[in-house]
């Protein structure tokens, strides 16, 4: 059966502005795959331990040494909207 | 007769130092190639001839010194999610169409500094994603091999490049197959090395997890030039690993007698095309005619792979991409509000792959499915690697078909992402485990396509899938080239 999902709560949680057609497409896209994807409840018993990384590294450490960090140029280069060396964006809470 | 930019690196290595060509006349060679079949190729987004001609004089420079590394003067492509200082980098994608990076990423540094000389950004499939290139948002890369195909995905670019000679050797990135199944489909070697190996610093990340840096070249050799040229650990990514080989060329001519070969029988079943199968099969006659026994291997959760990957792999996106916001670089699309400018810049800057794999991520990441998907997906990722592990006990190298098919037309799959995905079901274990493969070209199909042979190590087994790889290499001989270059010199 393919999965029924909520597309308006996901596509809010992901910060997705999705067109009508959009969602009616990936509604039923989605649903097929995670039918497939869902597979994987089949092959794995509760003993078997999850893995993050093939290569697992733990407390991987670099010298602790200085060195020059990017301009303040260069880091504001490709910002879409700027003011007085700052990225500047829309309101981010309602005032008043 | 062959023009310099159909060479070896090696070869044009040897010449370089013998004073028989300069970088600047190989150079020359490609950026006409270049200008020759990429309209009809499409392979670059962004070509750097200017910078290409003064890094060729400078090589020139350091080669007539005597000081100067094997890889000194070979011009390169660079798939276009590798970050370059100062040369656009999109991904493939409309909300970094504008994007500059600030930083080289570390592969592209190391090769710099040994004087490589840069042609140029491929296209790719945006972000990474896909397996046919068409997912571009700069439009669809042309297989020289037949112009109305796709080259694979998702480093189509690189590989069409290095195939229709267009560059040497290019860098690609493989996160489920996107270096090996374009290298198969496109008719040239395809190296994706152990997870970490190459540093992963400056590759703009899709999945954490799985990425890996590769390489296109047209011999095993090279691919031993190239990653010895580009790997070890690097203070800049934390799962960097150190390398366990100086040359990795080294040992490459000692052939696989005795060698314990496995054919993954889970990789034969449907699915894979008659043509695929018969040169997969002949080429396991010859390597047993060299002395290698053939037996045999499994892995049993190989099925599973891709339902894992389809899980882990749009987790790590939803979550990396997320840094796409409008705020700092790339897109953005005005709103009343920060959040309205958010959803409004994705909504307008993402394809639609990109967007599906963002809501399947998000949702198998969301509260009360988390365990159900990506948890499970973790765990099969624990199997697989078990898998791997068992077999190589009894086997030095896995073999396989690299894709199930050759490439297919343009607009075949593109309404089917499940009937895409699979073009990558023999590709994504060796993601899942870390492990290190390379496709050769094996043959061509009855249409004159050319197949790809996966040859699998354990981790860290880089020396042992170049030394079974070349031996093959050498066995089959496969010097076909592309239509499309046969063409331009009729």
């Amino acid at each position: 059966m393919p999965v029924e999902i909520d597309i308006d709560h996901v596509a809010k949680l992901a910060r997705l502005d999705l067109t009508a057609e959009e969602k009616e497409r990936l509604r039923a896209q989605l649903g097929l795959i995670l039918e497939y994807a869902a597979k994987v409840g089949e092959a794995a018993a509760a003993d078997v331990p999850p893995s993050a990384y093939a290569i697992p590294r733990a407390n991987v450490l670099r010298p602790d040494e200085p060195v020059p960090s990017l301009s303040r140029e260069e880091v504001l280069a490709n910002a879409p909207e700027l003011e007085a060396d700052r990225f500047k964006v829309p309101p981010i809470a309602e005032v008043g | 007769m062959a023009e310099l930019c159909d060479l070896t690196a090696a070869d044009l290595a040897s010449k370089l130092r013998a004073g028989e060509t300069s970088s600047t006349e190989v150079t020359e060679s490609c950026l006409a190639r270049v200008e020759a079949v990429d309209e009809r190729v499409r392979a670059f987004l962004a070509r750097t001839p200017e910078l290409a001609r003064e890094r060729a004089a400078a090589a020139d420079a350091r080669i007539a010194a005597g000081d100067a590394p094997s890889t000194a003067g070979i011009p390169i492509a660079l798939k276009d999610v590798l970050s370059t200082k100062d040369i656009t980098t999109t991904c493939g994608s409309k909300i970094l169409e504008s994007y500059v990076p600030p930083f080289d990423c570390t592969p592209w540094a190391r090769l710099a500094a040994a004087g490589s000389v840069l042609l140029g950004k491929t296209n790719c499939d945006e972000f990474a994603m896909g397996s046919s290139n068409e997912n571009s948002a700069f439009g669809p890369v042309h297989n020289p091999w037949g112009l109305d195909t796709v080259p694979g995905g998702s480093s189509g670019g690189s590989a069409a490049a290095v195939a229709a000679g267009e560059a040497v050797w290019a860098l690609g990135t493989d996160t489920g197959g996107s270096v090996r199944q374009p290298a198969s489909l496109c008719g040239v070697v395809g190296l994706k090395p152990t997870y970490g190996l190459i540093s992963r610093y400056g590759l703009i990340a899709f999945a954490s997890s799985l990425d890996t840096v590769g390489t296109f070249t047209r011999s095993v050799r090279d691919a031993a030039i190239l990653l010895s040229a580009i790997a070890g650990s690097d203070p800049m990514d934390a799962t960097s690993l150190d390398r366990t080989v100086d040359d990795y060329a080294e040992g490459m001519d000692e052939g696989v007698s005795g060698l314990r070969v496995g054919v993954v029988k889970e990789a034969f079943g449907e699915g894979v095309q008659p043509g695929v199968r018969s040169s997969i099969q002949s080429a396991l006659d010859r390597l047993s005619d060299m002395g290698a026994s053939i037996e045999e291997a499994s892995l049993p959760h190989a099925d599973y792979a891709l339902s894992a990957y389809y899980l882990i792999a749009p987790s790590e996106a939803s979550s990396n991409l997320a840094r796409y916001d409008g705020v700092r670089y790339g897109l953005r699309v005005p709103g009343r509000d920060s959040i309205e400018m958010m959803a409004r810049t994705r909504g307008a800057g993402f394809g639609p792959e990109v967007k599906r794999r963002i809501m399947l991520g998000t949702y198998a990441l969301s509260a009360g499915y988390y365990e159900a998907y990506y948890g499970q997906a973790q765990k099969v990722r624990t199997l697989i690697i078990r898998d791997y592990e068992k077999a190589f006990e009894s086997f030095d190298v896995l073999v396989s078909p690299t894709s199930p098919t050759t490439a297919f037309r343009i607009g075949e799959r593109a309404d089917d992402p499940l009937a895409m995905y699979l073009s990558d079901v023999f590709t994504i274990p060796a993601n899942l485990a870390g492990v290190p493969a390379v496709s050769i070209p094996s043959g061509l199909d009855e249409a004159g396509l050319p197949v790809g042979l996966q040859v699998t190590a354990p981790v860290l087994g880089e020396a042992l899938v170049l030394r079974v790889a070349h031996a093959l290499e050498r066995e089959l001989a496969f010097d076909a080239v592309p239509p499309l270059v046969a063409g331009l010199a009729a």
